[in-house]
């Protein structure tokens, strides 16, 4: 297994160098230098001087990939893509372009991130299979039917309706709930209540059909037939058998997703007012911040890869016929 | 008692608890956090990029360090016309006159005899920093914190981590430290540019320190500013420009202790992010105590403040609106202003309405909930409003939207009658009064001319209107018929809009930079404008980035753009049009490359006048120009509706003034108790959700286990 991981590590390096050089090439085709340098000064008053000025201080004066006025190594070298995005591979994010620690900045804003996406996937979780494990048990009754009607409705609803609606209906008319905001350590809790039951709700109709089906299947199992022939009731054969073999295509679908919990959401945290990394990398395409877009879209790729990897561990281990070779 | 009976007793306890009197359950601050200050609670939707006085130009920039850094003057918080005043600076400045031998000149000098301007300016003695760690000394008097070792470093990850704070007297040194910096390659001021051209010795100094660091601007000097002594010091301008006092009421001149580059120039804290560009150092009413732009900024009173007071005079009419209740008294009277992100609007409109933000600005989707049109076209508050206390205020900002010609095209260019008769019927054609109408929601004054209200040279009468595109009729300006437009198109030889050369429809070309979605109908209405001539107008949209290189390039034909005042002065718009300016040639800010020598002779002539009757009427005639010549489509100036709460006093719209916190009064315990009075909560729809999942549940569960029960017959 250390051997396949080792592989799977080494492989990952010519991924995200391909990850670099196309988020490269595509911020490039669509901002110049001169245009970043615009946006970080401003509208009023720019002159070529001060756009050149901003240029050097940032090293954006340099070519983009090859520099074709130096001779050997150097030609790659002293080229904006060398110097700004191979230090990535040791995680030196850098500075943005406005001077904030881009490090810095990721460290601060994962927490809140995570602290809306983690109870957001085990409640969700626990809730999903609560719902899928109800409509197995009362399969053929008007529970599952209407139940699948309300999955079906639910999914196809906008999620933007249910943050907006969720807002109105506990924030403003209830007066339940904050609508928005963020604070830190405990005083947390009730600015996240909203935006977990949110995400639960939004998300229970296409997971509960999602593991409601994986049940389905396994129900019709002959180790199910054996479990029922021995005597057991429905609630153990389900609890006990079903629910244990059913949990290796759940566990595996929420590992890969696991390391990306950190990246946050768009629209919940920009709703929510959640200062987390959700709207990070787009408010830095909209201030053409390059030092963060190449950051971010690297960190993300970095933990797709991780996740992968976790998610192909994690067969190893819940089912024993698997092995990493 | 069985389950379900113990289920429907707790639904039914709920509902019953939800009758009575329940604590506030969504308010988003701490308990008691009002209860011994006066906290204001407002928003931001965006992150300021910049709070180095230096590098800020943006109006949400300005929100914060207007409050924290005191340029030598600033505008009268109540008088109008805008008037500067004195704010640390002891009077107004003496300017003296110079010609090019250094020779003493009068006062009256022309500018044509002037080749050098003084300002001598004299700040008042006794005004200390803010507590702050770069001031910080021991006994021995040395700083504490600016050679910070690896051990003090360790413990610190915040400004507020450091112990000891320190403080000291202003002086004019720190002034003129701060103009040092404007030049300075590593702070990249918007302004750098623009000064080296006015102030002596600028360029040369930024030669002079550009591979050297900011800790060595002290120790280099600029020739034309000068320190005279420790309060007084003065900058040598070139020629006569009196517009030069507006940017000395503007942050880009406040003052910056030396220790501050000193103390922020140190690597270790830049790697955590601890820099002057995002923890600032001010002598103003309050300072930054946090700064987390992705969730809040904490500003709080600055308890070196030195004493200001709140001004006794104003207009006539502000006794009257209780503008003078607080006269005399000492500012500032909040003592801690909380700014939280909101980026979207639902969310913040509805915590306005529910209390939790003091004031709030008018969203289009909430436009109609909260402001009604009188029968006479008056605007007013809707009655939910009404009966919450809100107040409306509306005031007209000193910018202008336009649609502008390149005057460099071939068609609709140049200084020929039919291009000019051409430009003349699209003025009249595009019905800006419609265009305010239906995307702003009436927020917006139609413009007469290049000058918005409420800057010197803007007339609302007769004599004011551009009689090209308007008729005065029964004492009301009137757009003039499309007919009239028509004729023109024929004068210019594009009868019907068909244009000879090709025997079909005229093409225009409007470039414009898109931004979403919503621009779709507003570019099919500026699509219908133009087909009211028979134009066929194409539009080339394209991002921002494409649309400016466009227009550096010339290469736009018609396009739309806007300006937002720097000061209040008649010369900040005009120099818009002015030929020198030309954005394709010269890189300036006439976009549309207008050349007119009359124009810029006035243009001159006028910015070194005093505001009085030759001016206006200088003004006046170059008003009557830019109609006749028509390069833009005088478009709109907008109008700012502005909600606040009945707790929240001194409110007087002031578009140039942005140090306005400190005047602002709140009644906090007003608003406390009309929180509580808005914001009870309401129980009982939850305990009827729960009632309603187990009456759904229970037979479907009773029905289980009897299958469950059931053997083989």
């Amino acid at each position: 297994m250390f051997n396949y991981i080792l592989r799977r590590i080494l492989y990952a390096f010519p991924l995200l160098l391909g990850v670099n050089i196309l988020t490269f090439v595509l911020f490039f085709i669509v901002n110049s230098p001169d245009d970043m340098a615009r946006m970080q000064l401003g509208q009023k008053h720019v002159t070529e001087q001060a756009i050149d000025n901003w240029k050097l201080q940032r090293g954006y004066q340099l070519p983009l990939l090859i520099n074709q006025e130096v001779a050997g190594l150097e030609k790659i070298k002293q080229t904006i893509f060398y110097q700004k995005s191979l230090r990535l591979f040791v995680f030196d994010f850098g500075v943005s372009d406005s001077g904030r620690h881009i490090g810095a900045d990721i460290q601060q804003r994962m927490w809140p991130s995570l602290a809306v996406a983690l109870p957001s996937l085990l409640v969700g979780l626990f809730v999903n299979i609560s719902v899928a494990l109800m409509m197995v048990l009362f399969r053929q009754s008007y529970l599952e039917f209407s139940s699948i009607v309300l999955c079906i409705i639910i999914m196809s609803i906008s999620s933007l309706f249910y943050i907006i609606g969720g807002q109105f209906i506990m924030g403003k008319l209830l007066m339940l709930v904050p609508i928005s905001g963020y604070d830190t350590g405990i005083n947390a809790f009730k600015f996240l209540i909203l935006p977990v039951l949110i995400a639960v709700v939004s998300g229970v109709g296409a997971g509960a059909r999602w593991y409601r089906t994986l049940f389905l299947e396994e129900i019709e199992q002959d180790y199910v037939r054996t479990a029922r022939a021995k005597g057991l009731t429905e609630t153990q054969v389900l609890f006990k058998h079903v629910l244990k073999n059913a949990m290796i295509p759940i566990l595996t679908g929420v590992v890969v997703v696991l390391p990306l919990l950190f990246m946050g959401s768009l629209i919940t945290e920009s709703f929510f007012s959640i200062p987390g990394l959700g709207s990070y990398t787009i408010d830095a395409i909209n201030s053409q911040d390059f030092a963060i877009v190449r950051a971010m879209v690297f960190l993300g790729s970095v933990l797709y890869i991780i996740g992968l990897l976790l998610t192909d561990i994690s067969y190893t281990l819940v089912d024993p016929r698997v092995r990493l070779s | 008692m069985i389950v379900w009976q113990k289920i429907v007793f707790f639904i039914l306890f709920t509902m019953l608890l939800s009758a009575c009197n329940e604590p506030i359950l969504n308010n988003p601050y701490p308990k008691g956090l009002d209860d011994q200050q006066s906290v204001l609670y407002s928003s931001f939707s965006e992150r300021p990029k910049h709070l180095d006085p230096a590098k800020a130009y943006s109006s949400n920039e300005y929100a914060f360090i207007g409050q924290i850094y005191e340029p030598p003057f600033q505008y009268h918080f109540l008088k109008r016309p805008y008037e500067l005043e004195p704010l640390t600076a002891k009077q107004m400045p003496q300017i003296r006159y110079f010609n090019a031998l250094n020779q003493p000149l009068a006062e009256t000098s022309t500018s044509d005899e002037v080749a050098y301007s003084d300002y001598i300016i004299e700040i008042k003695s006794g005004i200390q920093f803010q507590p702050h760690p770069a001031l910080a000394i021991n006994q021995q008097g040395q700083y504490l914190y600016h050679q910070l070792s690896a051990e003090q470093l360790e413990s610190i990850q915040l400004l507020a981590d450091f112990k000891q704070t320190g403080t000291r007297e202003l002086t004019a040194a720190d002034y003129v430290q701060q103009i040092k910096r404007l030049v300075h390659p590593e702070i990249s001021s918007p302004i750098a540019e623009l000064m080296k051209q006015y102030i002596v010795g600028l360029g040369d100094y930024a030669q002079t320190i550009k591979e050297k660091p900011r800790t060595a601007l002290k120790d280099n000097d600029i020739n034309g500013v000068e320190v005279l002594d420790k309060y007084r010091y003065k900058i040598r301008i070139k020629g006569k420009y009196p517009q030069f006092i507006f940017w000395l009421a503007m942050p880009f001149f406040a003052p910056m202790p030396w220790e501050a580059d000193e103390f922020y120039s140190q690597k270790a804290l830049i790697d955590k992010n601890i820099t002057l560009d995002w923890q600032p150092l001010g002598t103003g009413p309050y300072m930054l105590d946090e700064n987390n732009p992705n969730l809040r900024m904490v500003m709080l009173k600055n308890p070196n403040f030195h004493a200001e007071f709140y001004p006794s005079e104003g207009e006539p009419e502000d006794k009257m609106n209780g503008m003078l209740e607080d006269a005399g008294k000492r500012l500032p009277f909040i003592d801690k202003a909380i700014y939280l992100l909101e980026k979207e609007t639902i969310p913040y409109w509805n915590k306005f309405l529910q209390g939790y933000y003091d004031g709030s600005g008018i969203a289009s989707d909430s436009f109609d909930q909260a402001v009604q049109f009188t029968g006479e076209g008056d605007v007013a508050l809707t009655a939910s409003m009404q009966a919450q206390g809100i107040q409306l205020q509306m005031a007209v900002n000193s910018s202008t939207f336009y649609m502008g010609f390149n005057m460099l095209d071939s068609v609709i260019g140049g200084s020929s009658e039919p291009a000019r008769k051409l430009r003349q019927a699209v003025a009249i054609a595009v019905d800006y009064e419609e265009y305010i109408s239906i995307f702003n929601n009436g927020r917006g004054v139609a413009a007469q001319g290049l000058i918005p209200p409420g800057i010197f040279g803007y007339s609302a009468d007769k004599e004011g209107i551009n009689h090209y595109v308007y008729d005065w009729h029964n004492g009301h300006v009137q757009r003039k018929p499309v007919t009239a437009a028509l004729t023109l198109m024929q004068e210019a030889g594009y009868a019907n809009g068909i244009d000879p050369k090709t025997g079909e429809s005229l093409v225009l070309y409007l470039d414009t930079a898109v931004s979403g979605p919503d621009d779709r109908a507003r570019l099919n209405w500026y699509r219908k404008q133009f087909t009211k001539l028979g134009i066929q107008l194409v539009i080339r949209a394209t991002d921002y980035n494409r649309f400016q290189q466009k227009m550096r390039d010339g290469n736009a034909q018609i396009f739309m753009w806007g300006w937002n005042a720097d000061y209040p002065d008649p010369e900040n718009f005009f120099f818009l049009l002015y030929g020198p300016n030309a954005k394709t040639v010269h890189g300036g800010e006439n976009a549309g490359n207008y050349q007119n020598p009359e124009f810029d002779r006035l243009f001159k002539q006028m910015s070194y006048m005093n505001n009085g009757s030759e001016r206006l009427t200088v003004i006046r005639q170059m008003q009557e120009l830019i109609r006749y010549d028509a390069p833009w489509v005088f478009g709109l100036h907008p109008k700012s509706f502005s909600l606040y709460h009945s707790w929240y006093h001194n409110l007087k719209p002031n578009l140039m003034v942005n140090n306005e916190l400190k005047y602002r009064r709140i009644d906090a315990q007003k608003r406390e108790q009309l929180r509580e009075q808005w914001n009870q909560p309401v129980l009982w729809p939850i305990g009827l959700i729960v009632l309603l999942m187990v009456v759904l549940i229970f037979p479907a569960v009773r029905s289980f286990q009897r299958r469950a029960k059931e053997t083989i017959k």
